[in-house]
Parts: C-alpha cells; sequence; structure tokens
C-alpha cells in the first residue's frame, strides 16, 4: 500500500454561507426596498417613454456637454425604454441574489445511453417493420420508389430556373460604342479637352442613347469612366495604348478589375488611383497597371479622342470586359 | 389568497386533464442548472435573437424592400430630390419620420452585432473548456452552423438598406459568387436575376433575412436547447462537482428570476447603446451607385476578417485552358474560409481521434489543463485578429500615420508567422500555469511575510492552501498519450501506417502536461 501514490481527495461541498439578509431580518427588508426601488425606476422609465413619444416634438434640439446638439425626442425615447427595460432585469436579478433561497442543490446525472435491452427490442422493431413493408424482398417496388424520389427532386431545382437570364454576352458589352461621347456624370454635359485642366480628374459616362432618359444602375454598374489629364511627356506607355489617349487625357473604367467597387481615389502627386475596397492600386502613367494589393489586371482603358464638334468621344468600344473576373472570361 | 388559489388550481387542473403537463413540469421546474458567468454568454446570445426578432418585426412594418426608383421627398433636406431606390428612401422614412423608428433601427443593428459577439465568445468559452466532448457533439456543429448562418444573416441585413456602404458590400458579395469556377458566371446572373445590381436582389434578401434564416435559426436554437436541457449544462471543476452530478441552483424560482431578469439587462443595454451611441446613420451615406464609393468601406466587424483576407491575397488570376480562376477572390473569399470552418465544425471528432478517448465528459477542463487545444484556440484567433486588422487598414492608415502597403505587408507576413508563434508562447504558458499550481499545492501560498532565519538569511512564510483550492488544482485527469502499436501482434505492418504516425505525434503533443502534485508528495515535503 505505501508505495501506492496518494491522490489528493475532493473534501465535498463547502459550508454554506448564509448571507446578511438570510440572518437580519433588517438586512432582507432593506433587500427589499431596494428591489421595489429598481421596479419603481423601471415604471418612471415607461412614463418618461410615454411622455416623449406623445409630446416632446420630433425636431427639439438641445446642447448637452460631451454630446453636444442632440435631438431630444430621439434621447428621451432611447433612455425611458432603456431604462423601463434595463430596471427590471436588475430588479429581479437583486431579488434573486438577496432573498430568493440561495442553498445549492445537487442533482444527478444517468448514462444518456439506452440500456442494452432497449437497444436490441429498437433494432428488431426497425427490421421488422422493414421486413414487413417488404422493402428487402420486392426489389422492384424500392428501385421504382427510388427512381421516382430522385425524379421528383428535380422539379423544385427545375422551377428555379426562371430565377435569372443566362449571362450570354452581357458581362461583354457595354454602351460605349466607337463615336460615343463622354458626358459628366453628374450634368451628362459633354467634354472638351480644354475643359479638363492637367491633373484633373472626372467623372463620365456615356452620352444617353436616344430614347433613354438617365443612366439606370445596370448601365452605371458597367459604363462608368473616369478621365485623368496628365502631361503627354509624363505617360509611359507603348504605341497603340498611347495612341488611345488624347492630349494626355486617359480613360480607364471606373470598375475596379479585383471587386467590382468604384476606384474612386486618386493620388494626384504619384499619379496612382487607388480603389477603396481592398486597396487595389493602379498606375495611370502605365495604363493602370496594377502595382499594389489583391487585382490582377489593369483597370481596361477606353480609346478615346475628338469629334468634328471637338467633344471628347470613344474611339471604339472596351476590348474587354470590365469589372471582376469570371470564369469565361477569357474565353 | 383562497379564491385566487382556487382559480390557479383550477386553470392548472384543466390544462393538465388535457396535457398531462404535471409530472414534467414538476420534474422540470426542479431542474437544477450550474452558476457561473461564463454559462451567461450563449443566453446573451439567446436574448439577442429575441431582440432581432422583436425589433426586426417592427421594422418590416415601414420598410419596403424594393429597388423601385423613386424621388426623396421626406423631411432630411440634403438628400431631397435625390434619385433613391424605394429601400433606401423607406429606411429613411424610418429614420426621420418614424417616431421611435430611429432607436428601433439603432437597436436592430445593435443587437446583430452583440448577437454575433456572443456568439462568438461563447463559442470560445466552449471551446477553451472543453464543453465540446462528448455528449456534446452535436450540439458544437449546431453552434458552429448557427454562427455561419448568423454572419449571413447579419450580412444580408446590413445590404437592405441599399445605402452606399451597404450597396458596395453587395457588389463585393456579387463579385465573390461570380469568381466561384465554372457556375460562378450564372448563379450570379440567378441570384441578382441578371446583371448587377439589377432590380430583384433587395426583394430577395429580404424573404431570406425576415423568414427563411429567422426559420432555420428558430428550428436549430430549439434543439441547441432541448439537448442543453436534456444532457444536461456542464460544470466547472470543484470541491464537491463530480462526472455523475450537477451542483447549482433550481429553476424555479431562482433562475427564473436571473435569466429573466438578465433578458431585461440585454435588452436594456441594447436600448441604452441604441439611444446615446449612433448606428450605421444611413442617410449621411446617400443612395447607392456603382459608379461611386465612401473612403473608409467597412463591413461590420463579423465580416471584416473576410475583408481583410480578400485585401491581402496575392494578386493570382491564372487563365487554365482558357478559363479564368480568380484565386485572389477564391482563396480569402470561398477556400480558406471554408477550411476554417470545416475544421471548427469537425474539431471534437479531430480531438477524439487524438485522445482516443470515448467517454463522456460534463466536468470543464480548465484551459491550462490542456495545453494544446488551448495553444491551437489562440492560435486561431491571431489568425482572425491579424486579418481583422488587416480589414481595416486604411481606418489604422490613417488614425496612426502609416503607409497602408506597410499595414499589408505586415499583414502578409503576420499571417503566417504570427498563428504559430502564437502556438508556441500559449503552450508554453499552459504548462509554466501548470507548474505554478504544482508549486501552489506543494509549498503552499506565498504570505508577503518575511522572516530572518538564524543565519540572517531571510525567507519567505508559505501558508498551506486550503483542502478546496488542493482538489481544485489537482482534480483533472492527466493520461498518458495514446499507445498505437506500429505493427500487429504478428509483426506485420500496420495499413495506414503515416496516418497511425501523424496520430501518434498528435497524441504525445497533446498530452504533454506537468505532472500534477500527489497527497504522497505533499506528505512526503511536509515531513523534512
Amino acid at each position: 500500500m505505501s508505495s501506492e501514490i496518494e491522490l489528493i481527495k475532493d473534501p465535498g461541498l463547502p459550508e454554506h454561507k448564509l448571507r446578511q439578509s438570510d440572518v437580519d431580518p433588517k438586512a432582507a427588508d432593506r433587500a427589499e426596498r431596494q428591489v421595489a426601488i429598481l421596479f419603481a425606476l423601471s415604471a418612471l422609465g415607461t412614463l418618461l417613454f410615454i411622455y416623449a413619444y406623445l409630446f416632446i416634438p420630433t425636431d427639439l434640439f438641445v446642447f448637452i456637454p460631451l454630446m453636444g446638439e442632440q435631438n431630444i425626442h430621439q434621447l428621451s425615447l432611447g433612455l425611458g425604454f432603456a431604462a423601463a427595460l434595463l430596471f427590471i432585469g436588475l430588479g429581479a436579478v437583486h431579488w434573486a441574489k438577496t432573498l430568493m433561497p440561495d442553498h445549492e442543490v445537487i442533482a444527478y446525472r444517468h448514462e444518456l445511453r439506452s440500456p442494452d435491452a432497449d437497444r436490441e427490442e429498437f433494432v428488431k422493431t426497425a427490421k421488422d417493420g422493414a421486413a414487413a413493408a417488404g422493402l428487402g424482398r420486392r426489389s422492384l417496388i424500392k428501385r421504382t420508389l427510388g427512381l421516382s424520389l430522385g425524379l421528383v427532386g428535380l422539379s423544385p431545382i427545375l422551377l428555379l430556373g426562371d430565377l435569372g437570364p443566362l449571362p450570354g454576352n452581357a458581362l461583354r458589352t457595354t454602351s460605349w460604342k466607337a463615336g460615343t461621347r463622354l458626358v459628366t456624370d453628374p450634368g451628362d454635359r459633354p467634354i472638351r479637352p480644354e475643359d479638363l485642366e492637367i491633373g484633373a480628374v472626372a467623372q463620365t459616362l456615356p452620352e444617353l442613347a436616344p430614347g433613354k432618359d438617365h443612366h439606370t444602375l445596370n448601365d452605371i454598374a458597367k459604363d462608368a469612366v473616369l478621365l485623368i489629364r496628365l502631361r503627354p511627356e509624363e505617360f509611359n506607355l507603348d504605341a497603340e495604348r498611347l495612341s488611345w489617349t488624347y492630349q494626355g487625357i486617359i480613360a480607364f473604367s471606373k470598375i475596379c478589375s479585383h471587386m467590382g467597387c468604384a476606384v474612386a481615389l486618386y493620388e494626384q502627386t504619384t499619379k496612382h488611383l487607388l480603389c477603396p475596397c481592398h486597396q487595389s492600386t493602379f498606375d495611370v502613367t502605365r495604363a493602370a497597371k496594377v502595382i499594389f494589393g489583391p487585382s490582377a489586371r489593369p483597370l481596361p482603358q477606353l480609346a478615346i479622342t475628338v469629334d468634328a464638334e471637338g467633344f471628347l468621344i470613344a474611339q471604339a468600344p472596351f476590348n474587354e470586359p470590365v469589372g471582376p473576373s469570371f470564369w469565361e472570361r477569357s474565353a | 389568497m383562497r379564491a385566487r388559489e382556487r382559480i390557479a388550481g383550477n386553470v392548472a387542473s384543466y390544462v393538465d386533464d388535457r396535457t398531462g403537463a404535471a409530472a414534467w413540469m414538476k420534474k422540470n421546474l426542479q431542474k437544477v442548472f450550474p452558476d457561473h458567468w461564463s454559462f451567461m454568454l450563449g443566453e446573451i446570445a439567446l436574448y439577442s435573437f429575441v431582440i432581432l426578432l422583436l425589433s426586426g418585426t417592427f421594422l418590416t412594418f415601414w420598410f419596403d424592400p424594393s429597388m423601385r426608383e423613386v424621388v426623396y421627398e421626406g423631411s432630411y433636406v440634403p438628400l431631397q430630390g435625390v434619385e433613391m431606390s424605394a429601400a433606401y428612401a423607406s429606411a429613411l422614412e424610418i429614420s426621420f419620420e418614424v417616431r421611435g423608428g430611429l432607436l428601433m433601427r439603432q437597436i436592430h443593428h445593435w443587437s446583430a452585432l452583440i448577437f454575433m459577439a456572443s456568439i462568438v465568445v461563447h463559442l470560445l468559452r466552449v471551446f477553451f473548456t472543453g464543453a465540446f466532448r462528448k455528449p456534446r457533439e452535436f450540439n458544437w456543429i449546431l453552434g458552429v452552423g448557427l454562427l455561419t448562418l448568423a454572419i449571413v444573416e447579419g450580412f444580408l441585413g446590413y445590404s437592405l438598406p441599399d445605402d452606399l456602404l451597404s450597396g458596395t458590400g453587395v457588389r463585393i458579395a456579387h463579385a465573390i459568387i461570380q469568381a466561384i469556377p465554372v457556375i460562378g458566371t450564372f448563379l450570379a446572373f440567378f441570384a441578382f436575376g441578371g446583371e448587377f445590381p439589377g432590380y430583384i436582389f433587395i426583394p430577395r434578401v429580404y424573404i431570406v433575412h425576415v423568414l427563411i434564416l429567422p426559420a432555420i435559426f428558430l428550428a436549430l436554437i430549439t434543439v441547441h436547447l432541448m439537448l442543453v436541457w436534456y444532457q444536461k449544462h456542464t460544470q466547472y471543476p470543484g470541491p464537491g462537482r463530480t462526472e455523475k452530478n450537477v451542483v447549482g441552483y433550481s429553476l424555479m424560482p431562482i433562475y427564473m428570476a436571473k435569466a429573466g431578469g438578465f433578458f431585461f439587462i440585454v435588452f436594456g443595454v441594447t436600448a441604452l447603446l441604441g439611444a446615446f451611441a449612433s448606428i450605421n446613420p444611413l442617410w449621411l451615406y446617400g443612395p447607392y451607385t456603382p459608379g461611386q464609393v465612401t473612403a473608409g468601406s467597412q463591413p461590420d466587424w463579423y465580416m471584416g476578417w473576410l475583408d481583410g483576407l480578400v485585401r491581402m491575397a496575392p494578386p493570382l488570376e491564372p487563365v487554365i485552358f482558357g478559363y479564368t480562376l480568380s484565386l485572389n477572390i477564391l482563396i480569402p473569399g470561398i477556400i480558406v474560409p471554408g477550411i476554417i470552418f470545416t475544421g471548427m465544425a469537425l474539431y471534437p471528432f479531430i480531438e477524439q481521434w487524438i485522445t482516443g478517448d470515448k467517454r463522456e465528459h460534463h466536468i470543464l477542463d480548465r484551459p491550462r489543463n490542456a495545453p494544446n487545444r488551448t495553444a491551437l484556440g489562440v492560435m486561431s484567433l491571431t489568425f482572425m485578429l491579424v486579418s481583422l486588422i488587416n480589414g481595416g487598414n486604411d481606418l489604422i492608415a490613417t488614425a496612426f500615420d502609416l503607409s497602408i502597403n506597410q499595414i499589408m505587408w505586415f499583414s502578409r507576413i503576420g499571417i503566417f508567422v504570427l498563428p504559430p508563434l502564437a502556438f508556441i508562447i500559449t503552450k508554453r504558458l499552459c504548462l509554466s500555469l501548470q507548474r505554478a499550481d504544482r508549486e501552489l499545492v506543494l509549498h503552499g501560498r506565498e504570505t508577503g511575510r518575511l522572516v530572518m532565519m538564524e543565519s540572517g538569511e531571510f525567507v519567505e512564510v508559505h501558508e498551506p492552501i486550503s483542502a478546496e483550492k488542493a482538489w481544485l488544482l489537482t482534480q483533472h485527469e492527466q493520461n498518458a498519450p495514446l499507445e498505437l502499436a506500429d505493427s500487429d501482434t504478428r509483426g506485420v505492418r500496420r495499413p495506414g501506417l503515416l496516418k497511425s504516425k501523424l496520430r501518434k505525434r498528435f497524441a504525445v503533443a497533446h498530452a504533454e502536461q506537468v505532472a500534477k502534485p500527489t497527497l504522497t508528495e505533499v506528505r512526503e515535503l511536509e515531513e523534512h
């Protein structure tokens, strides 16, 4: 025995300690009063809520130190509502903690597992049931049932077919065509090169097609274009891409080639475009080459020139899909 | 009093005659629950869900989930005359015209954040104390499912008002769907009824947000709670507490008052936040248009880690056999979260496989006594934290005057380096804590009293700790790692040797521990 290692033993549940309110009737009465005060405060909260809802004008603003100008209607509604709820809760918990019996109770766990006899009986019942139905013997029924259940599951899936049209060519087309004028967004005014100073940025859309009175969000999601004007010598482009610019004005799709956010931040000193969603950074002087961040492709460049009246137009549609990638993009 | 008792008795007997509920109620009103503050975390999640149902129902009375274009004519002057969707216009109406509408909107949003936070912290409590062990594996999986659904539900709710911020979030969700190989483009067209943003997405999101997901939630939460009830709650170790009993207080009246009261406290605190802390002031963002974006676009925090992963992803987008594989979106947006959530759901089974332990466990572990598990948890948390930090890299860059590129590179490297580092440090810390426990039991508590010995040496007086404390520090089991033979009894090498080697290594790592002190050792020391 002496060689066996003895473990430290469980001393058992510690002795119950009485609370002040258990031994002192005065303390118990005090606790009762505290609970009552908490409940009464809740009632006051509801009264404040009712008063605020009915009588405080919705546009009453008052200066409150530390909080600034506050809408008193909103604030009182919230405060009243919060107090009404909070004090009920505090009262109930205080009541439970001070006045309700706090003797610890012990309950016993039983094993969750069913007794073996029950398990065996269950298996037998299930087997008997299956045998009675003849599932094992009548294989013709089994197979046709499997077939019909499998097929009936198809119909709800098919029913979802009209949730949307097939993609078709939609992701490859935009409203830009050869000769489409660039117009300001907002305002829809055509733009002359001289409207843009060097270093300026402009958000543009294609001019509205005849018969259309405004740009739909679906159009904007593909058509939005940024114009940026640099000094022509600042570009670092090949001859083709240079021919897509006009007097230092270069046009890119504003829809990020990563996840489609609007590439809205332009840093004039570095000539970088930055997408605020995931910080893909594009170098304007090098045809929006990705220089940082998760995007893997430059922003598509729109070839531009001017028409006879001197307004900026697209030379041609975009030569690649704008916006985020998709499986068939390069197919 | 007599009359009242008679009426109550009559009602009860009327109901019992028809349902036989008394027998069940008698037993369950005395149901014993153990008491601990950390057991209230799941309660907060439950109550937040109820608050979400109540406040959400209120909002549906005015919210118009339509993408029909309207011209705003409400009372908020800066947006008067602006074209916007009916959804956004009605969200503005709730905020400015409906009395108490703004309060309810803010309560709804705050309780969504509290719902998510309490689920996450509840999950951490369950993980670090080993409460997921047999027989509670199903409930763990249900919990992981609820967490996943909650993230989706929160994101959908965030998308509904159709303001510039929420629309940007939808834009990103659209890009993730579209990036799925083979079927992505079709899925995106089906979900949005055509091209982005289309005209039908908000109504569809609405019915999922207010009907389909809440119904699934209700069903899963019910099963989750029924299992807790039926399997009885776990309890922390302590004197008098065993695997065979539950020490605590009975439902009636203690928990009725405490839990019922706690519901009101949670609701009250949420209302207080709704009253004082402005959240999602959507009138400042303006209506959604794909051509614009707000700087500092941020999702809610529970999506922040995902956004952070997307931000730090490398620009990989290979074209394979003529098809585009958007790895820069797929890896952070689908693959990594998929691995994390699957791993999390399967963890109870993985641990069981490592330890070979098939017994029921109702006494919780102190995290230090399961160093490997605790280290794994802290490692995962560190991964999430680095992702989350990167999700706010633009805000951090602005606030601390750093360059966004520096933060991004910190995250890109940190996501690989910091989690393993956290694992090692946590495991060492756990073992050190075990060692400290051992010291405490063997040598007692430091009293801070110094005594000068005859030799002039100073010694600190130690006091023995109480029997209760000594039991708490030594009650845990210390099991040797699972023994696995490389060959069977006839010396033939077993199939799946690699698997068994791996299992052995895990088992050894999992069983690493500082031997707990025994009574024999304590006595030996006392004799000296």
